[in-house]
């Protein structure tokens, strides 16, 4: 994944409450076998709307979303995270989350940012003409008319994000143990140690 | 490290994989064969893909497609491919085929002899190992624990983190010894015991435990039998079954392709030979059942925890203690169209379904082949088919003549796949038809929307296609 540090642009001002993720991606979305290509699905029944906020001109590919409370609620589906990542979005500033879909936007890079409804009240003005900037090192949202909030992310996640690490890419950091292991075995179970001879069989 | 205290089976095979532990108890486990398929596959290469990633150990895995494959010919009279007309499932085949050979991965085709199941293309090419720990991401991995391997079925996101480290973080699991001790009566078959079993512990009687399944009958049985009872561990909430490996199991593995040879095939079976749990070694669990409990069985629900003998009937709702197993009774009564009282040998049905990883070996061929041979399927039962599960037991069975015993007695012989297992490629139940089944779950809409299940062995499969219900085979014998 790519490292998160900063992001800055311009912002959806979206500011809805209870945004499920049937709303972020309707379930007929879900017999894909990619993960790319859904932000065509992304908040689709919204965008039946000409006048979408999603479609305009002027928002349209905004890296950053700012939410009302609870977002993200609903199913497990981990297709919510990467349809809003297809659209371009890579962070999601809002007063509250759903567990499962923060962890899911996490596992995919997406960074989730919690701030009281004042701060979202001023953003979602602020992003209607101007763009704001996250930055994750600082833990701060800025504004051009020197807004500053402040916000609290678990250090691992943070971690994780400015490393570009997922749950892979942390397992593959343990990569000389996992080689160390392949060589026990090579050793002491060797017929455990190949499997198809691609060769052979090629 | 040594270990000097008595070890169970799981813990053995557990011990000889850890990576690394840490503080919270979580282990990164080595996995050492990596089974994948169609459908669980595509987002999982997509994600290695887009993160640049490659696949760890290419020859620690092994692609097979089986679950939306029509089990029709695949090819027409010169050699092209006969397009699937169902658009998604076209897709998810498509993907594997691409995905596979991309990341170096061994790609068994649609038409290739060794196609099949991913659960009978394992064990048969010797690639699923005693000892080994295997996945992919399909629930009935626990199937090839007939051989003494720690398998389970994993999610599209474990599918990738295992092709990308060959590894996966787990938790042990608590442990669980199912004994059936005795001997097994005659016509009663391998699917009888774990029927037998899943009714016993109820579908959600084995959650959080591996269970090794033990006892002079479990040892009676043979490979091909004790991969039936293990591929139905997670139809009682186990996440993995264990059978010990013994000498059968050597016998079994001994010179299929992927198989240990020579100097290595000797090693393999010194560490399997000391595999087995040691006397005074503690199950957090144990289930003692008296083999010679166990008739002929059938389910009359919609969870394969609904099992009765053939010669029994359909339960009361109001025989269930609790409430909410009233509830659900009823609920299964209505779906099935079945009353309370009703003698399960009078239940008619349309269907016959002979195949599935849990019911498509050679074994269960012939079992099915020993009831038809000189009868006739009814004129009142629809549709029978027998699905290989794979093509080389296919062109094993056609060599011994089943085939023809089949085709003789009304039955369709068809190509290797999941079939009616699951609604996912052409072969469905109609709604509202009965459907005796070999296959493993009898959930509702399983076999296509309305279709009603009835889990039962290939011989009582057999049977119930030759009278047009429910029978007991050992009145055909
Ligand atoms: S035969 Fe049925 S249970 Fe087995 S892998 Fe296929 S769909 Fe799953």
């Amino acid at each position: 994944m790519e490292p998160v540090k900063e992001i800055s642009g311009r912002a959806y001002p979206f500011g809805q409450k209870n945004v499920d993720t049937d709303v972020i991606i309707p379930s007929h979305w879900l017999k894909t076998i990619t993960r790319e290509g859904l932000g065509k699905g992304a908040f689709e029944t919204l965008r039946q709307n000409p006048d979408n906020l999603f479609d305009s001109d002027e928002f349209k590919g905004s890296p950053i979303l700012v939410a009302g409370d609870n977002f993200g609620c609903g199913s497990s589906r981990e297709h919510a995270a990467w349809a809003l990542l297809d659209m371009g979005i890579h962070a999601v500033i809002a007063p509250s989350f759903s567990d499962i879909f923060s962890g899911n936007a996490f596992k995919n890079g997406i960074l989730t940012v919690v701030l009281p409804q004042e701060a979202i009240d001023r953003l979602v003005e602020v992003a209607k003409t101007d763009p704001i900037d996250i930055d994750l090192e600082a833990q701060t949202v800025t504004t051009p008319f020197q807004d500053r909030f402040t916000f609290e992310i678990d250090p691992f996640r943070k971690h994780c994000l400015m490393h570009g690490l997922d749950e892979v890419g942390l397992t593959l950091e343990r990569g000389d143990a996992i080689s160390g292991f392949e060589a026990e075995v090579r050793a002491d179970r060797p017929f455990l140690a190949h499997g198809v001879d691609l060769a052979a069989s090629a | 490290m040594a270990n000097t205290a008595p070890r169970t089976l799981y813990q053995k095979i557990w011990d000889a994989h850890v990576v690394e532990r840490r503080d919270d108890g979580t282990c990164l486990i080595y996995i050492d064969r990596h089974l994948v398929h169609e459908v669980t596959s595509p987002q999982a290469f997509e994600a290695l893909r887009l993160a640049g990633r490659k696949v760890r150990r290419p020859d620690l895995t092994l692609a097979v497609p089986d679950h939306n494959l029509p089990t029709t010919a695949r090819r027409d009279g010169e050699g092209h491919r006969i397009p699937i007309k169902d658009a998604q499932s076209a897709q998810q085949l498509a993907a594997l085929e691409r995905n596979a050979p991309e990341f170096g991965i061994r790609y068994i085709g649609d038409a290739d002899r060794e196609q099949g199941i991913v659960h009978v293309v394992g064990p048969e090419q010797g690639f699923s190992l005693p000892g080994a720990t295997i996945v992919c991401g399909d629930s009935h991995t626990a199937c090839h624990g007939g051989l003494g391997a720690l398998a389970f079925g994993i999610g599209t996101s474990e599918v990738e983190h295992v092709l990308a480290t060959q590894t996966l973080l787990l938790k042990q699991s608590k442990t669980m010894e199912v004994r059936v001790e005795g001997e097994l009566a005659p016509g009663v078959s391998a699917k009888d015991v774990v029927l037998h079993i899943t009714g016993v512990l109820g579908a959600a009687g084995g959650t959080g435990y591996v269970i090794e399944y033990t006892g002079s009958a479990i040892r009676s049985l043979s490979i091909e039998g004790r991969l039936t009872v293990s591929n139905m561990a997670i139809e009682h909430g186990a996440r993995a079954g264990l059978i010990a490996p013994d000498e059968k199991t050597f016998a079994y593995v001994k010179g299929r392709p992927y198989a240990p040879k020579g100097e290595e095939w000797d090693k393999a079976v010194a560490w399997w030979a000391s595999l087995a749990t040691d006397p005074g070694a503690t199950y957090d669990k144990v289930v003692v059942i008296d083999a010679a409990a166990i008739a002929p069985s059938v389910t009359w629900g919609t969870s394969p925890e609904d099992v009765v003998a053939i010669t029994g009937v359909v339960p009361s709702p109001d025989s269930f203690a609790d409430a909410s197993k009233r509830d659900a009774a009823q609920k299964s009564l209505d779906y099935m169209g079945l009353v309370p009282g009703q003698r399960l040998d009078s239940v008619e049905v349309q269907n016959v379904f002979i195949g599935s990883c849990t019911n498509s070996r050679i074994e269960d061929l012939r079992a099915a082949a020993a009831v038809l041979k000189g009868r006739k399927k009814a004129d009142t039962v629809k549709w029978a088919i027998v699905v290989p599960g794979s093509g080389l037991v296919k062109a094993q069975a056609e060599a011994e003549g089943l085939d023809r015993i089949f085709i003789e007695a009304g039955l369709e012989w068809r190509e290797p796949g999941c079939s009616a297992c699951l609604g996912m490629n052409p072969d469905k139940v109609p709604a509202g038809e009965r459907c005796a089944s070999t296959s493993n779950r009898n959930f509702v809409g399983r076999q296509g929307p309305g279709a009603r299940t009835h889990l039962v062995s290939p011989a009582m499969a057999a049977a119930a296609a030759v009278t047009g219900h429910l029978t007991d085979v050992r009145e055909l014998v």
